[in-house]
This record gives C-alpha cells, sequence and structure tokens, in this order.
C-alpha cells in the first residue's frame, strides 16, 4: 500500500488577533500548525500502515517555510515527505491548488503506485472544503468525503469500504482503489510523535518539488494565473446605522437593568413581544 | 501560496470571455433531495436565484436529479412554485440515491448541454461534495459558504461574498474568464421564500446516458442518525447563546437557565465549543448553524465575523458584554455593557415573572 496524505500549514487561528482599527489580521508572532483536520488524515494514514503495512508519503503545496509542517508529520509516523514549492504557485485558489496536487501525486506514483490519497475534510483557513475533490477528478480517483470511519481496506481486491456523513445519516460506501478519502474531525484519536520517530524526523530529508519536479505540465493552471477567482474587494462588515441601544447596568442591581430592557422590547419590537406573547403560562 | 485572498483588494477586473462562453445564459439551482426530502437550502436558493435572474433578465432553472417516478415529477412541481421558469429533469435508476461519480457525470452533462452563467449549490455535505467535483471537472470557479450573492450591473459577473480567515473581514470573489460560477450557500443564509402553488413552468429532460455497471462506489447501507440534538436550533424563534465570556463550563448553566424560561434553543460560539462547555452540533456561525430567530441573546460573546454571519439576521440581537468596545455591539440592537454572569439570572428572572413562569433560584 501506498498511501499520500496532503497537508496544509494554516496559522493557529487560536493565536490570531484582529487590529482593532485596520480590521485586519496580525499575523506577527502566530504560530503556524497542521491544518488541524490533516492531522486525522494522517491518522487514518497510519492506521491503515500498522494494519496492512506499507509506505505513506506527506505532501504539501506552499513556501518553503511549510516545511515543519512536513517533518512534524515525519514524526508521527510518516516515511516520507514532499514540500512541492514554486513561486509560480503563489495566489492559487482551490483549482489551480488541486491541479498542483494532483500532478505531483501522479509524478509520485511514478516511483511508487498511488492506492490512497487523504486529506482532512477542510482547511481552518480557506475552509472550502474543494482541494480534496479537486485533487479526485483530476487523478480520475473515486472521492469520499466526509468519512468518519474506514471500516476495510482490502489491497488484494482493490477495494475500501467507508463510513461518510451525509444529510441526515451515515453512509455505508463500498468503492474501488485507487481512492481519495477526505477525513471527518473526531474520526479518530491522532497519536502522539514516538521519540525515535522524533529523531528521525530531525534527520529526515524533506523533498523540495518545483513545478518541473512536480511534473507540471501547463504552467498556465497554476498559481494566480490559473485560478478561475479572484478577490476583487475585501472589506469590514457594514456597521448598523446606530449602534445597540445602551440599557445602562448597575452591579448591584441587575434586576432593574433586565426589567428595563424587557419594558423596551415590550415597547419596541412586536415581534419579540409577539413570541413572548405565545410562551405566557395561562394563569 | 494559500487559499486565503490576499489582504488587499484587487484592481478592477477585465472580463474577457472566450467566444463558447458567450453563450451561457440563465441561473441555475441544484435542488438537493434524497429519500424524498429537500433539503430547504435549496429552496432559499430559489429565493435567491429569482433576484439575481430578474436582474440579469433571464431564466431561472432549477436541477432535479433522481430515480425515475411521481415523487422526481412532484419535485419539479414544487421548483416551478418557488420559483423556476424551467425545470431540467434529469432522470436515472443510477441517480437513485447520491453518490458522486454519477451526480457529478450528470450535472457536468447538463451544464455543457445547457450552457447557465450561474450554478447555486447548497453548501451541505452532498452539495460540497457534488460542488468540488463540478467546478474541477469544468475548470471553472467555485466560491464556497457564501454570506451574499449579488450582480454587477456593468459586466454581469455574479459577486459571491465570505467571511476572510481569522479577520473581521468579507472579501468578494469573482470567477472571470470561466462560466458557469459556482456558489455554494449555507442553509438558512438566505430567507426562505413564500410558495406560490399557481406557478407553472416548463419541464426539459435531459438523459444523463448513465449505466448502473459503470458505476464503481456502491451504497451499502444507510444508518439514519438515530437523534439529531439540535434540529430545532436554525428554526428557533428565541436562541440563547454563550461564548468564552461566560468564563468557565459551571457558567452554561446560566444560559441554559434562561433559554428555559424562554423556551429557547441554545446556541454557542466555537470558542466556548472548543473549550468543551457544550456539544459541537449547538456552534452557530460560519462553521456552525445558521439562525433566523425573532430574538438572538448574546452572552460573551465578542462578535466576530464568523459568528455574526451565522446570526445576524435575527430580528433582535441583545448582547451582553463586560467590554463597552465589544465588535458585537456595532450590530446588536440593544446592549448591556456588564458581566453576563450577573446578567443572565436576572433577564431569567425578569422574563420568567413576565411570562408568569416559577422563578427557580439560580447563582
Ligand atoms: C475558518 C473559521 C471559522 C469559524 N467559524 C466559527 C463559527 O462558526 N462560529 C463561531 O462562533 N466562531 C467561529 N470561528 C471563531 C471566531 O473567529 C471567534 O474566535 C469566536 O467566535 C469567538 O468566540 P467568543 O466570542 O465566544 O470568544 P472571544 O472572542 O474570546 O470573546 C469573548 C467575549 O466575552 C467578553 N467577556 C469576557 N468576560 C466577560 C464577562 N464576565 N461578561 C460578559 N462578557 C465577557 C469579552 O469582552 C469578549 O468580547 C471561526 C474561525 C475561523 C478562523
Amino acid at each position: 500500500m501506498h498511501i499520500v496524505v496532503c497537508i496544509k500549514q494554516v496559522p493557529d487561528s487560536a493565536h490570531i488577533r484582529v487590529h482593532p482599527v485596520t480590521n485586519t489580521i496580525m499575523r506577527q508572532g502566530v504560530p503556524a500548525i497542521i491544518n488541524p483536520y490533516d492531522l486525522f488524515a494522517i491518522e487514518a494514514a497510519l492506521r491503515l500502515k500498522d494494519r496492512l503495512g506499507g509506505h505513506v508519503t506527506v505532501m504539501s503545496m506552499g513556501p518553503t517555510q511549510a516545511e515543519p509542517a512536513l517533518r512534524k508529520a515525519i514524526s508521527l509516523g510518516c516515511d516520507d515527505a514532499i514540500l512541492v514549492t514554486d513561486r509560480v504557485f503563489a495566489g492559487a485558489d482551490t483549482l489551480a491548488t488541486s491541479y498542483v496536487l494532483a500532478s505531483a501525486i501522479r509524478t509520485l506514483g511514478q516511483e511508487r503506485p498511488v492506492d490512497l490519497v487523504f486529506t482532512g475534510k477542510q482547511t481552518i483557513d480557506g475552509d472550502t472544503a474543494q482541494v480534496g475533490p479537486g485533487i479526485a477528478r483530476r487523478l480520475d480517483m473515486q472521492l469520499l468525503t466526509y468519512v468518519s470511519r474506514i471500516v476495510e481496506v482490502d489491497p488484494a481486491k482493490r477495494s475500501i469500504v467507508v463510513e461518510r456523513r451525509a444529510e441526515g445519516g451515515v453512509q455505508v460506501l463500498q468503492t474501488a482503489l485507487p481512492a481519495l478519502v477526505t477525513m471527518l474531525e473526531g474520526s479518530n484519536e491522532v497519536r502522539f510523535a514516538s521519540t525515535p520517530d522524533m529523531f528521525r524526523a530531525v534527520r529526515a530529508t524533506v523533498r523540495h518539488w518545483d513545478r518541473n519536479d512536480a511534473g507540471i505540465e501547463d504552467i498556465k493552471q497554476v498559481g494566480l494565473k490559473g485560478s478561475p477567482t479572484i478577490v476583487s474587494r475585501v472589506f469590514g462588515p457594514t456597521p448598523r446605522a446606530e449602534k445597540a441601544r445602551q440599557v445602562p447596568f448597575d452591579p448591584a442591581d441587575p434586576d432593574s437593568t433586565a426589567a428595563s430592557l424587557l419594558e423596551q422590547l415590550l415597547a419596541d419590537v412586536p415581534k419579540v413581544r409577539k413570541e413572548l406573547e405565545q410562551r405566557r403560562s395561562p394563569s | 501560496m494559500t487559499a486565503t485572498p490576499p489582504a488587499k483588494p484587487i484592481k478592477k477586473r477585465k472580463i474577457k470571455l472566450d467566444e463558447h462562453l458567450l453563450a451561457y445564459r440563465g441561473v441555475w439551482v441544484f435542488i438537493e433531495n434524497e429519500r424524498g426530502h429537500v433539503h430547504p437550502v435549496s429552496w432559499e436558493l430559489m429565493g435567491q436565484g429569482r433576484q439575481l435572474a430578474e436582474q440579469l433578465q433571464v431564466e431561472l432553472c432549477a436541477v432535479v436529479m433522481g430515480a425515475p417516478g411521481a415523487e422526481l415529477d412532484a419535485l419539479c412541481e414544487s421548483a416551478f412554485h418557488y420559483g423556476a421558469d424551467r425545470c431540467y429533469r434529469v432522470a436515472s435508476p443510477v441517480l437513485r440515491l447520491y453518490r458522486n461519480e454519477p451526480f457529478t457525470q450528470a450535472l457536468t452533462g447538463l451544464v455543457n448541454a445547457h450552457k447557465p452563467e450561474i450554478l447555486l449549490l447548497g453548501a451541505t455535505a452532498l452539495g460540497r461534495d457534488l460542488a468540488g467535483s463540478v467546478a474541477t471537472t469544468l475548470k471553472t470557479g467555485l466560491t464556497a459558504d457564501c454570506t451574499e450573492l449579488a450582480i454587477d450591473p456593468e459586466d454581469r459577473c455574479l459577486l459571491s461574498t465570505r467571511p476572510t480567515f481569522g479577520g473581521s473581514l468579507l472579501c468578494t470573489i469573482v470567477t472571470l474568464n470561466y462560466r458557469p460560477q459556482m456558489a455554494t450557500v449555507r442553509h438558512r443564509v438566505m430567507p426562505m421564500p413564500e410558495p406560490q402553488p399557481e406557478r407553472r413552468g416548463l419541464i426539459v429532460d435531459f438523459d444523463p446516458g448513465l449505466v448502473e455497471d459503470n458505476v464503481v462506489t456502491r451504497l451499502l447501507e444507510f444508518l439514519p442518525d438515530s437523534q439529531d440534538n439540535t434540529p430545532h436550533l436554525p428554526y428557533a424563534e428565541i436562541v440563547v447563546s454563550g461564548g468564552k465570556g461566560l468564563g468557565k463550563a459551571e457558567n452554561f448553566r446560566l444560559v441554559w437557565a434562561l433559554a428555559d424560561v424562554l423556551g429557547a434553543e441554545v446556541g454557542a460560539t466555537r470558542a466556548a465549543i472548543h473549550a468543551g462547555w457544550i456539544s459541537a452540533d449547538r456552534q452557530v456561525g460560519q462553521t456552525g448553524k445558521t439562525v433566523r430567530p425573532a430574538l438572538y441573546i448574546a452572552a460573551g460573546i465578542s462578535g466576530a465575523i464568523q459568528h455574526r454571519v451565522g446570526m445576524e439576521a435575527s430580528d433582535c440581537i441583545i448582547a451582553i458584554n463586560s467590554d463597552p468596545n465589544a465588535p458585537i455591539f456595532d450590530f446588536a440592537h440593544y446592549g448591556i455593557v456588564g458581566d453576563c454572569v450577573q446578567v443572565l439570572p436576572a433577564l431569567t428572572r425578569a422574563f420568567a415573572r413576565h411570562l408568569g413562569k416559577p422563578v427557580k433560584e439560580i447563582a
């Protein structure tokens, strides 16, 4: 089995602060982490390897600064890491990103055929959930999104059975390898790095692939140029004409604040008055 | 090198469509239905699609896919009631239950045959799975989880607005030189239109040419959820939500107590959920549920854009926050600057008295 896990390095949203005046993100000092959803993808791949043997390659498209994320993945037990990095990739939207990753996976497949690709269900920064399906389509792999459990993989029969989260229930799906699986959060318990793997991660070579190494055939499909969507405007949300009407609060007498608010609601907001009317206990 | 947009606006775009893309006309909505049940987001999208179609002076078309039969035909009728001028009926036994491969083939085939300029889908598990595959196959742009859709009258472009990462900003995304322009929208973000039972339209059949034996993926079983704990949250008329400002898990019971008296549903911010104070199915916001109640009470919530987009359609928002400069006061209707641990019980007492309910002693 050769399993490829696609991951992305993202800023840790828990540490993001918004500049109070400009409304923009203050990126300085924000630690970079592996996209949390991708950890479930890594774990799913490693569990299959534990069970069936094989080789797990972790791959990311990103700037050279993303290398630590790949090393971290090695420390968790991945065998091999490839950073697909080239200045021409900059500014890619999801379509262009899936083109680059699909090309790189295809190229990697010439070294060692790929049976399964795992990704997280989405990233916490782009939040689109579009790259996984994009890669699958481009590689003509079977697509299994929002997978909550890998039920069975049979390398001999080249088949996989998974549980997939759908609206109102879970689909049990069977398909053929090669397949691309996007993993749901909480689908497994992500392991800690073992000491030997941590040492291995420090020494391991993270291969850097530029557009040639990745086997990019059409340079017009990568980066900003290859992206059909552009951001045409970035703006703050429109403040309402008037700010919130303040109901004065005195810590010594919270009840009169509550009473005054209730009075205003009943007087000024008919919809709320109606809702409350319906909830009155008959007395 | 990121899928997230750069922080600065980009210069005025120039649209130059290829010859063959000029023929793309009309607004389409994919009607998501499974096991005889239409996902309400599809009708919400029809309401929005109607407005876009009118601005563009084109037809609004519904795309209905499934196994042939009376159920599918009834769906077409419903689509007309919700505003469709035309309904593409894609009937095949292979499409009885959702699987990515045949649905992708059928929808891309239909797009290539009838060429819409806009294609909208619900941002559900199904919609996102399908939209991502279809957009890649068609090599066109797709914007996920839009909170606002509009048309630029100058160049007929679809302006898809969504929150940006982290910051309290929104960005508008356009698809330049590709058609159709695709977008997904989450449930409850757009209002539900009133159906008009007298409306009729034109049904156009499309044969997707699918053969079951060529479909690799098999659906072995469907395990329905035993219970969704929060099916009512998106439809609740009163919601009481708590955020990180509650300080600790125990204080969340103050939110429950107020909700109890009000007959309200309980919501939360992602920060409160990450803290482990409440279950994830109660998250309100961009990556949680969208609510549109008459009354939304936000306790200890800063008002980050990702939360805001999930609740700002509320008729009346009451914010309780100890920081007078918290962003939530910019869009709340009533504000109380104070400690929510003190304010919540006072509100519970006041509402209980008003509603004639017993006042349990809390906190
Ligand atoms: C891709 C992405 C998606 C996201 N999706 C969502 C989403 O769906 N829903 C969501 O909610 N968030 C989402 N977030 C997170 C969002 O950006 C905010 O971090 C989150 O909403 C903040 O939650 P909060 O208001 O509870 O916490 P904080 O921002 O920490 O605010 C706590 C507030 O409580 C106030 N406070 C403190 N003590 C008290 C007190 N004693 N009494 C009263 N007030 C007090 C503080 O002044 C502060 O304003 C998302 C983020 C990203 C990056």
